[in-house]
């Protein structure tokens, strides 16, 4: 008599635990701003419940796509123009379709269109610098804009930050939930940045660099860059048939 | 197997991602009994956290069409929240235990590198008493932080702190 054996999970089971060393310590004391930011006490363990395991969903009817950036008001941002895409997945290697990723960025110069950002580079009035795009059934999103410049930062004597994108992605639960930054590949400022360095684990810091994708690179008009995100898989259950 | 990509800070800037109406759930014509659910974010030295990014989620009453269960907003420069929510109702929770009414709160934030989750409970909620997650901190003044205060008719308070004194609980699952 033959038994095989199946992984079961539905979207009632609780997400798997992350890896330890891949995720950053939030008390990371070369960066300055966690000073007293961080908490002192130990997290709370607690088990997933619904709240946990359930999560918000998003639909382009209430939270509308912008999937340029490049362009505004009929104009062109100035700087380099790129097309990035690549494919979420969950740590089974399922694809996670329909999720709503969202993007901010500083514009060519490495300056953000936010009033907070003082840094002397020129702002650039076709360049807002917020995306908002939807992943397809294959778990795949794309979206042209600029690539962002690099830009100074207090954090320590001549501190700069290497050309970085920010995304926030949610995934299908609460649990899921990642904001992040890529960054690009060969950028000489990714051994300096603290930020960077918090993730411990080398080869989960080397998973936030973009891949130049030539496949993606259109003639005569943008880079091409690939940029894949994991999110938590669900534990699954071993059952015998 | 893949391994989940990591966290990196939300930074000073996550502003060009804000929309003030995402603080109020009912926008899409929700209808239930209203609430506000407020506070004041502070640090280890007591300042204000004038550039978070908070967010509310809440698995009841169940998201729909004109209720999206998750709302977000940035704390101003004395570092006070907003939200306009429906009241939730319990949950089940791990077994056959009952969870008391609660929104989950995320906060992201320059010098935050992952994401900071609390709840908030409602004072007075006969269901807190048993609540399996209230019920896991021992110390009441720490159980204290999870739970908002009535502040007037349909308004609730929260305040967050993130490090020190009264330093609010935080979970990890």
């Amino acid at each position: 008599m033959s038994e095989t054996y199946r992984r079961v999970a539905d979207e009632h089971t609780p997400f798997r635990d992350l890896v330890p060393n891949t995720q950053p310590d939030n008390n990371a004391p070369e960066y300055g701003s966690t000073h007293k930011r961080h908490p002192k006490q130990p997290g709370l363990r607690t088990p997933q419940t619904v709240t946990e395991i359930a999560g918000p969903r998003f639909s382009p009817s209430h939270y509308p796509a912008v999937i340029d950036l490049s362009r505004s008001g009929g104009h062109e941002a100035m700087g380099e123009r790129i097309v990035v895409h690549g494919r979420v997945l969950d740590e089974d290697g399922r694809p996670v379709p329909d999720t709503m990723v969202e993007i901010w960025q500083a514009n060519a110069a490495g300056r953000y269109n936010h009033p907070n950002d003082v840094h002397d580079a020129p702002l650039d009035p076709h360049f807002k610098g917020e995306g908002r795009v939807f992943t397809d059934a294959g778990g795949w999103y794309q979206f042209t804009t600029i690539k962002p410049g690099a830009y100074p930062w207090r954090n320590h004597f001549n501190a700069w930050r290497p050309n970085h994108i920010h995304y926030s992605l949610f995934g299908p639960g609460f649990a899921t939930r990642l904001i992040t930054q890529m960054y690009f590949p060969g950028d000489p400022l990714l051994a300096l940045d603290p930020i960077f360095n918090t993730v411990a684990d080398e080869h989960a810091r080397a998973r936030l660099i973009a891949k130049f994708d030539i496949e993606v690179t259109r003639p005569e008009w943008a880079l091409g860059y690939r940029f894949d995100f994991v999110l938590r898989g669900r534990d699954t259950t071993i059952v015998q048939e | 197997m893949p391994i989940a990509t990591s966290f990196q800070t939300i930074g000073p800037y996550w502003a060009l991602i804000e929309h003030p109406e995402m603080a109020d759930l009912t926008r899409f014509g929700a209808a239930g009994e209203n609430v506000v659910l407020s506070g004041r974010m502070t640090d280890g030295d007591g300042a204000p956290v004038a550039d978070a990014a908070i967010e509310l989620w809440q698995a009841s009453p169940a998201a729909s069409e004109t209720f999206p269960g998750w709302g977000r907003c940035a704390c101003d420069r004395d570092g006070r929240f907003r939200f306009t929510t429906l009241k939730p109702g319990p949950l089940p929770g791990p077994g056959n235990a009952q969870q008391a009414p609660h929104v989950a709160l995320t906060i992201f934030a320059r010098g935050i590198l992952t994401r900071l989750v609390t709840r908030a409970y409602f004072d007075g909620e006969p269901l807190n008493d048993a609540d399996p997650i209230l019920g896991l901190v021992e110390d009441p003044a720490r159980r204290a932080t999870l739970i908002a205060r009535p502040d007037g008719p349909g308004a609730w308070r929260i305040d967050i702190r993130l490090q020190g004194e009264s330093e609010t609980v935080f979970m990890e699952f």
